[in-house]
Formats: C-alpha cells, sequence, structure tokens
C-alpha cells in the first residue's frame, strides 16, 4: 500500500499505542500537520514553546510508563527542545521527538530553519537518527519506540526532512518485535550473581537498601516491597526512586543524599551492606565518594552495565532489570529457606533501633513561626489534604527539595521532577503532560516563583486542554536555592537572586483565564488549597512564605553524607 | 596505561562522531585513532589507543558498548595481538647522505616510494617504537615532513 511518508508516520505512532502527541507546528511538519487533521484518534497537544512539548511528554511517559512523543519543526523548534531531551536523558525517560528539517536536497546548505539536530543531540539522546531515505522512514520509527523503551529507557529523536514526509512510501504491516544487531539489552541477572548477593543479604547484620528512578521505571516497587518486608531492611530512596516503595511505610527512611534524611544518611555511612536498585551513585546522593558507605559491602543491580562501578566500586554487580533481579533474589530466598523470619528479626532489631534513634534525635522537620508561612507546612497540607495521593510534579530548586522532603509518595508514577539535569521550567509543562496521562487525577506543580516563570506560558495549553492543573508556588521573591548556598557559602552576597520585579502571579492566572489564590497567613493555607482542590480549572496558588527559609537537612557540596547542616 | 581498543561498528553516517564525542564528552584522551571498512561493507573497524587506569579503561569500553551502532568492543591488551603503525617520511637525500638513508631504511625494511634530486620518502611500516627509532635515527640527516597513520591491530589466531 503506497502512503505519504506523513501517514506513514501516523500509522506507526498508532501502531506504537500513542494517542497523545505534544508538538508545535511549523514550516517544515506542516505536512505532518496536515496529515493529523485526517487522524482524529491522535489528540495533539498544542504547547506554547517547544521545550514544554519534550517535558510534557516526558512526564506523560513517567505516569504511563509508556513512550512519549513530542513533534516540532525545524530549526528553533528543534533547538528548544534541547533541554527537555537533555533532562530525559539524565532521567531515563523513553521518549521519542519527531523535528522537522530542511528538504534534503538542501541539508548542508544553510537554509532557512535548518540546524544539525541530529549532531546537537548526539551527546544527550540513547539514540538518534536522520532519515535520508523515504524507504528508512517506516523501519527507523519502529527502531526508535522500541530503542527508548527498552534497556535502559531514554529520548530518541527521529529528524525528518520535508521531502521525505511528503513523499510516497510502501507502508507494510509490523511482521514482530523489532530486532537489531547490535542491541540487545540484558533483563535477565546472573544466578550466580543473584545467589552472591542473597549470601551476603542473609549474613548482613545492618543492611539498607538504596532505591533509584530504575525500580519506578522497571515497575518493581512489588519486589521491591517484599524484600524489605520479609526480612526488615529499611529503605531510602534517590529523587528519583520516591514512590518506588511506600513513604509512609514505617521501614522508609525518605530520601537520601544532599538533602536527604539525617537518619538515611546516617544509615547509609553504617551500614554493613548497602543493596543499590536501579540507581547510580549520583554525587548528590554520595557526597565526598570516599567516605559514602565506607564499611559496607555493595551489591549494584542495574540494567545499564556502564553504570556499575562508575563511581563507586561494587563487590556484586547485578547486570539486569530490577523488577527481574529482585524477583530472583525473592525466590532464592524463598527457595533456600533463608526466610526464618523471626531469626532475621531478631538480628535485625539493634540495626533498626539504631536507625529509630537517629530519627528520634533528628527528625525532618522545620522551626515554626508565628504568623509566617513556612514552606514545608505548605507542603506537608498538600500532602494531608490530597491524602499523599495527588501526582506532583516540581520546578528545581528549594521548591523540588521541599516537595521530596515533606510530601508521603505511596505509589510509584506520582512524582515527577527533573532529578538528573535540574531543569528550571519543568513542573508546569510536566503537569499537563501528567494530567493529559491520568485525567482523572489531582496534578499538583510545587513551584517556586523563580521557576514558574521560565515555562510560564504553558498556562495557556493547560487552559485550552482544560488540565485543572494546580499550582502551588512558594513565593519567596528569590531564586531561593542558590541564595541559600550565598547565605552559607558566599557570606550571604546575594548576587542575583532577589527577584525584584515580581509578577502579580493572581492576577497572571486571570490574565490565562485561570484562578489566582493568594495565601499570606499560615491559617490562609488550609483554604486556600482546599479552594484550589474544589475548583475544576487550573488554578494558582500563590503562598508568600518566609523570605529566607532553607531547606535542611544540608550536605555542604563535596562533604560527606554525615557532615550535614540541620534545622 | 596505553590500551589499544578495537570496535567493530555499523558503517553508518556519523558513527565516527558518536565515538569521538563520547571520548570528548566524558574527558577520556584518544591518542590515536583508525578506522575503515571490513570485508562487510555494512560493519566498519576503528582502532584506537587510548590510556588511563582500569577503571577509566572498563568505563570507555563500557560506554562504547552502550552506543547502539557499535557491534564488539575488544581491549587489546587482554589477549596477545600484532599492531601496525605506518609512516610517510620525507628525508633529506643530497650526495653526501643518500647512501645513509637508504641504509637505514634497509636495516628497518622500509621502502622508498617518492624521489627527487634533494629527497626521499620512505614508507616506514611497524610499532610506534620502532617507527619512533627510525625518526629518531634519520632527524640529524634531516627530516622534512611526516605522515603516520593510526594504529590498527589483531588479536593474534588461537594456537592449535
Amino acid at each position: 500500500m503506497k502512503i505519504t511518508g506523513a501517514q506513514a508516520l501516523m500509522k506507526c505512532l498508532k501502531e506504537q499505542g500513542v494517542d497523545v502527541i505534544f508538538g508545535f507546528p511549523g514550516g517544515a511538519v506542516i505536512d505532518i500537520y496536515d496529515e493529523l487533521l485526517r487522524n482524529e484518534d491522535l489528540t495533539h497537544v498544542l504547547v506554547r514553546h517547544e521545550q514544554a512539548a519534550v517535558h510534557a511528554a516526558d512526564a506523560y511517559a513517567r505516569v504511563k510508563g509508556e513512550v512519549g512523543v513530542a513533534l516540532v519543526t525545524s530549526g528553533p523548534g528543534a533547538t528548544n527542545t534541547v533541554t527537555g531531551i537533555a533532562s530525559a536523558y539524565c532521567d531515563s525517560i523513553p521518549i521519542v521527538v519527531f523535528t522537522g528539517q530542511v528538504p534534503t536536497q538542501l541539508i548542508g546548505n544553510d537554509a532557512f530553519q535548518e540546524v544539525d539536530i541530529v549532531g546537537i543531540t548526539r551527546p544527550c539522546t540513547k539514540h538518534n537518527y536522520l532519515v535520508k531515505d523515504v524507504n528508512d522512514l517506516i523501519p527507523t520509527i519502529r527502531e526508535a519506540f522500541h530503542i527508548a523503551r527498552t534497556g535502559r529507557p531514554g529520548p530518541v529523536l527521529v529528524d525528518l526532512p520535508k521531502d521525505i514526509v511528503a513523499s510516497m512510501v510502501n507502508y507494510t504491516e509490523p511482521t514482530g518485535p523489532v530486532k537489531m544487531r547490535t542491541y540487545r539489552p540484558t533483563y535477565e541477572p546472573h544466578p550466580g550473581q543473584i545467589e552472591k548477593a542473597c549470601k551476603a543479604i542473609v549474613k548482613a547484620k545492618k543492611p539498607v537498601i538504596y532505591a533509584g528512578g530504575g525500580v519506578i521505571a522497571s515497575n518493581a516497587s512489588a519486589e521491591l516491597t517484599e524484600l524489605s518486608h520479609k526480612l526488615n531492611i529499611p529503605v531510602t530512596m534517590t529523587l528519583m526512586g520516591l514512590g518506588g516503595f511506600p513513604g509512609t511505610d514505617p521501614l522508609s527512611m525518605g530520601m537520601l543524599g544532599m538533602h536527604g534524611t539525617y537518619y538515611a544518611n546516617m544509615a547509609v555511612a553504617n551500614c554493613d551492606l548497602l543493596i543499590a536498585v536501579g540507581a547510580r551513585f549520583d554525587d548528590r546522593v554520595t557526597g565526598r565518594i570516599d567516605a559514602f558507605a565506607p564499611n559496607a559491602k555493595i551489591i549494584h543491580i542495574d540494567i545499564d552495565p556502564s553504570s556499575i562501578s562508575k563511581n563507586v566500586g561494587v563487590d556484586i554487580p547485578i547486570v539486569a532489570d530490577c523488577k527481574h533481579a529482585l524477583a530472583g533474589i525473592n525466590g532464592w530466598l524463598k527457595r533456600n529457606n533463608a526466610l526464618d523470619q523471626d531469626g532475621q528479626l531478631e538480628k535485625i532489631t539493634p540495626w533498626l533501633n539504631e536507625i529509630r534513634e537517629w530519627k528520634k534525635k533528628h527528625p525532618l522537620g522545620y522551626v515554626e513561626e508565628t504568623g509566617v508561612i513556612k514552606p514545608q507546612f505548605v507542603v506537608q497540607k498538600l500532602d494531608e489534604l490530597t491524602g499523599g495521593n495527588a501526582i506532583i510534579t516540581t520546578e528545581v530548586g528549594q521548591n523540588q527539595m521541599w516537595a521530596a522532603q515533606f510530601y508521603h509518595f505511596n505509589k510509584p508514577r506520582t512524582f515527577m521532577t527533573s532529578g538528573g539535569l535540574g531543569v528550571m521550567g519543568y513542573g508546569l509543562p510536566a503537569a499537563i503532560g501528567a494530567q493529559m496521562a491520568a485525567p482523572g487525577k489531582t496534578v499538583i506543580d510545587i513551584a517556586g516563583d523563580g521557576s514558574i516563570q521560565m515555562n510560564i506560558q504553558e498556562l495557556a495549553t493547560a487552559r485550552q486542554y482544560k488540565c485543572p492543573v494546580k499550582i502551588a508556588i512558594l513565593n519567596n521573591n528569590y531564586l531561593g536555592m542558590v541564595r541559600q548556598w550565598q547565605e552559607l557559602f558566599y557570606d550571604k552576597k546575594y548576587s542575583a537572586t532577589p527577584l525584584d520585579v515580581a509578577p502579580d502571579f493572581v492576577a497572571l492566572a486571570k490574565a490565562y483565564g485561570a484562578v489566582g489564590l493568594r495565601a499570606t497567613k499560615p491559617s490562609e493555607v488550609e483554604p486556600v488549597i482546599k479552594e484550589a482542590l474544589a475548583t475544576d480549572n487550573t488554578v494558582i496558588m500563590d503562598f508568600v512564605i518566609a523570605r529566607e527559609e532553607g531547606v535542611y537537612p544540608m550536605v555542604p557540596a563535596g562533604k560527606a553524607t554525615t557532615e550535614m547542616l540541620l534545622v | 596505561m596505553k590500551h589499544t581498543i578495537s570496535v567493530l561498528l555499523q558503517n553508518k553516517p556519523g558513527v565516527l562522531s558518536r565515538v569521538t564525542g563520547l571520548f570528548s564528552g566524558r574527558g577520556f584522551n584518544i591518542e590515536s585513532l583508525s578506522v575503515a571498512q571490513t570485508l562487510e561493507p555494512e560493519v566498519s573497524c576503528l582502532t584506537l589507543v587510548t590510556s588511563g587506569e582500569d577503571n577509566i579503561i572498563e568505563q570507555i569500553t563500557k560506554q562504547l558498548h552502550k552506543l547502539i551502532d557499535v557491534i564488539k568492543v575488544t581491549d587489546m591488551s587482554e589477549t596477545e595481538y600484532v599492531e601496525r603503525e605506518m609512516a610517510i617520511i620525507r628525508v633529506k637525500a643530497e650526495a653526501g647522505t643518500r647512501a645513509e638513508v637508504l641504509r637505514v631504511i634497509d636495516i628497518f625494511r622500509g621502502k622508498v616510494v617518492d624521489v627527487s634530486s634533494k629527497s626521499y620518502a620512505v614508507e616506514i611500516t611497524g610499532n610506534a617504537s620502532k617507527i619512533n627509532a627510525v625518526i629518531d635515527i634519520l632527524r640529524p640527516i634531516g627530516i622534512q615532513e611526516i605522515v603516520k597513520t593510526g594504529t590498527i591491530a589483531m588479536t593474534r589466531a588461537k594456537k592449535a
């Protein structure tokens, strides 16, 4: 069957189960947009800036556990996606970004809106393609989705010259799963390594599970929870791992690392066995490398062999999908009757008591001040009033850390944040993407007054697609995280961090046809949140917070994680 | 320590740039690089020489593996292998020195590939230390120009 390249693209998207595309049109993709009109089963979300299309596709992918899709034009459309792509790459999020390109005969001519986006995105995509022959179009799209969703997931970019999508191509149904000569990720763990890991787990007196985003990517929460509960092993999570293990579980120690809890960092520093699951020993987690888990044997489960022993030497590496590896461990323990639960509990109780003491000594907290709204209080109220059941997105900075510390994520795929790259401006487009993926759910963007302005134009997108997302701005009139560093390490010299001119966010919400609410006193916080949650429209909640509140605990950069600055 | 790494990869546009971009982006160094098609036209073989501690070399091979277009990565240093470079050296060859130049390249089993009234261009193959030895000996005579290939390498066949 002969069809145009644009029609082939639509067919391929549907083959892949795509139903929502985030995008922005332009000259090089006008044929594709024309074709979209004839495909009403594909919802196109018109963003107001291409960066937002990628963040929205990223959050959509996280909520649904499927591949997110963005479509933009050539040149500036393509370059505007780079931040979003780099963020998805750092966080291992499966997305496919289609960029328009100038016609093949003009490539290399410095044509209007031409840019070598394949060259630009080579270091920040899992893989990318320039389709130069229409006969390669269909296999390339299928391969792109296959690469994005398998192995360690990640973004894939497909650059589509205008003449390619306008030419005719022979369409044939897919004959089976994509097979590639060079790319075959390892899913199944090596049984010998599983046995070694299990023996170490059974022997350990002070074990800690350190769970990262891989637990969520591989849908391994149930297996992780089973392992922890069977052996009473305490769990700490990375920013990307939050929700992978219930935050309200007695064995949860919350987040570790630079702004992790005192007790999680102390537990890691004192454990005799660290079980890293789908985490990559990022510098924000480890602090000074030689002081990280210095007495521990380390088991590391990761699907990406290059993550293993990259930053920290590992004793028992397991290259596998987290779900398969954890199931393997649980199975081995059961088969070998290693689950003498009474004996295990007796052995581990002193360790759990030690952690309990640390928790008692320095619980996660903040100092209340009368008449002033503390940002942590706002997050606690959001947690309470949504029953911990909302989908939370964040911007980047203090807002992100307070959200991570004070909201209890009990389920995977409920917390979306730009973890590795740390993109200010992620939260609002991500909230839209999350809302498109889960239309009935409460979606809240916990934002700062600085970062919300980096993609504020997306209020129009939220309104257009009737996304009733709630934006909670923790407004301190500062670029707060940088200000905090300046306060602590730069002699309180606040260079370029005060936001002297700020918009009136309530009026701004109204200008977009959204609802604006403001709280300036602690007593107004709850009514504002309640009103926002009851409103079937996009809402900005402007919380005027304690201006110079800091995020604590804090491990100064380059210090050991036990050297925390506390509240 | 120096490592010679051989990489089989898909012969597609941009593949070389993926490899070199990986090295520059992650701060690994490339001391020499050589790449050409294999018997299979859709597969290229790339040989590169790099140096670093064991953990760096481990990262290099893992990161190379991670590239979608890479078929196989072999760290030659873990096996028995032969390696060669080639140099073409233009050396001053006038009445008084011609015989000396010929003697030197004969000892190193090189050959003259271009002749003028004032110079010879000589071709030398061998491992890096042999080529450096030739250069050191020819230098006092007067080297005018040098071009060198990167290293190429092949593992030795298993002895029966």
